[in-house]
């Protein structure tokens, strides 16, 4: 029923290594579409709204909120898994950390931030102060 | 309303099912040709006028090719479109165009699986992992479908305020349905209480908000209707049918709380000229207690946020207001990986008046409810023991 923890295929898409090897870098950057205007994740290499191949690599605000979440129960400790729509558009699949698994709530403010773990860069969020 | 001259084109002639809960040793292969023996026979077919076939396979891509091969079919027409556990439901929209074209005539649509017997080995869920790549979910370890349908649960709680209450009830019902049903693999006697204090996997889901995973195979002939009425007693007609699919992974889901069940039940009503409330028995997919609350929500039955409060006090229970999921669903009867099969099989079952126990009085007309992947693919289809 699970695949938790099955490594994913070897060959990775042009839009994949653009955004893992960003993130290696410590650089969080997504694709942005210079024809609509719109940012979309995860990263392709046409704008899944208006269709264009014009897109352009920036750097988010890293801000966002939590839109729902789940704690995932293992023998081997709890962790979040949360959908964050982030303020400039994009909703990404993460995890909140640096607080108590059960103390995510869905409309949280979060910031982004890239992590070093055994299986390499990954982009987590952390709790942050409201904005008004 | 606008209805179509395809409004119950085809119907449904014999169903057969086969290695229900454990196959006891045999293929899944070998239980799908059980069940499609038995279908094509109560048809009053025989196998050589079957000339469509439609299946999918969560593991095979060649899947059609190797039934078709298995049963000694050279089909007119086939079709393995991977909607997911949506699939044999979509595959009545796909067979009604075969047949309404002239393709072909006879359509045999089957599935089966055998996990609770030969469960995956670690090698094919690698495998399968790897030819469908999710590179932007997967670092984050969701225990998945699990923890996607638990997403969406979380959300519809935080919106319109179900309560875990409402989801366990989802479970409770589908328990006291299966304990009518010989064919139903889990009847001990279960509570809201049981449901809330399992082992919680993904919060808010408990072991028992969640399908089982059970052997069983299903099978249908479908066919023209005018053929369908010198050929079988008692038809039962698609009146109307729809699929949809918005995405794929559950991080790409626009509204955790509206699905394409949105677009798939309009279809379906659309065609058979019909609205929810003509309606007699409801068969919709509960891989997880939160989806039969959204798809009432999202096939009109009631409004965007009530679906919980709708399935409350027993009303989706035997003997309740509003039969639901009358075989005990995949919570309850059967969940060989993908379901959408036996919604059928059980609605026709209603339909014909043969389900014994269970039997939904004067049942007519029936909805059955399918759902693929992470909310990924539904169809609906409506069905009518009367044209």
């Amino acid at each position: 029923m699970s695949n938790i923890g099955t490594p994913q295929a070897a060959t990775a898409s042009a839009c994949d290594q653009r955004y893992f090897g960003a993130l290696a870098e410590r650089r969080f950057e997504i694709p942005r579409c210079l024809s609509c205007g719109r940012w979309h994740f995860y990263p392709r290499l046409c704008c899944p709204y208006c269709g264009s191949q014009d897109l352009q690599w920036l750097a988010p605000s890293g801000r966002g909120r939590v839109y729902s979440v789940t704690i995932v129960r293992r023998a081997d400790g709890d962790y979040t898994v949360v959908l964050v729509d982030l303020d400039e558009g994009p909703r990404l699949m993460s995890r909140v950390v640096d607080m108590p698994v059960e103390q995510v709530r869905i409309g949280q403010a979060v910031r982004a931030r890239i992590d070093a773990t055994a299986e390499g860069p990954l982009l987590v969020f952390t709790a942050s102060e409201e904005q008004a | 309303m606008t209805t179509n001259t395809s409004r119950g084109s085809i119907a449904i002639l014999g169903t057969g099912l086969a290695g229900m809960g454990h196959a006891g040793g045999a293929t899944e292969q070998e239980i799908i040709a059980r069940a499609s023996c038995l279908a094509i026979e109560r048809s009053g077919l025989r196998k050589s006028d079957i000339d469509g076939i439609i299946t999918s396979s969560l593991t095979s891509p060649w899947w059609v090719m190797r039934m078709a091969e298995y049963l000694g079919i050279r089909p007119r027409f086939s079709d393995s479109t991977m909607f997911g556990g949506s699939a044999f439901i979509a595959d009545l929209k796909i067979a009604q165009m075969a047949i309404d074209a002239g393709v072909c005539e006879n359509v045999l649509i089957c599935y089966g699986a055998t996990p609770r017997s030969v469960p995956s080995s670690s090698r094919i869920n690698q495998m399968r992992a790897e030819l469908d790549p999710q590179p932007y979910e997967h670092p984050y370890k969701a225990f998945n479908p699990v923890s996607s349908y638990a997403l969406a649960a979380a959300r519809h709680m935080y919106e319109y305020g179900t309560t875990r209450q409402q989801l366990a009830e989802v479970a409770v019902a589908a328990r006291q349905w299966a304990q009518l049903n010989p064919d139903a693999f889990s009847k001990k006697p279960l509570s809201v209480d049981d449901v809330i204090n399992a082992k919680m996997i993904s919060d808010p889901f408990t072991t028992l908000d969640c399908c089982l995973v059970t052997d069983g195979a299903g099978a249908i002939v479908v066919s023209s209707s005018q053929r369908a009425q010198a050929l079988h007693a008692k038809p039962i007609y698609v009146l109307g049918s729809g699929f949809a699919h918005w995405h794929r992974q559950i991080s790409c889901m626009e509204d955790l709380t509206v699905t394409p069940a949105v677009e798939s039940g309009r279809k379906a009503f659309a065609q058979a000229g019909l609205t929810p409330s003509d309606i007699d028995v409801v068969e919709l997919y509960d891989a997880f207690t939160i989806n039969p609350i959204l798809f009432l929500e999202d096939l009109g039955f009631c409004k965007k946020g009530e679906g919980g409060a709708f399935i409350e006090g027993g009303r989706i229970a035997p003997g309740g207001a509003f039969p639901m999921n009358t075989n005990g669903g995949g919570l309850s009867c059967v969940h060989p990986g993908m379901y959408s099969i036996f919604l059928i099989i059980e609605a026709v079952t209603q339909l014909r008046g043969e389900a014994m126990a269970r039997q939904v009085a004067g049942a007519q007309t029936a909805l059955v409810h399918g759902n693929g992947g992470v909310l990924s693919s539904e169809a609906t289809a409506i069905l009518s023991s009367e044209l």
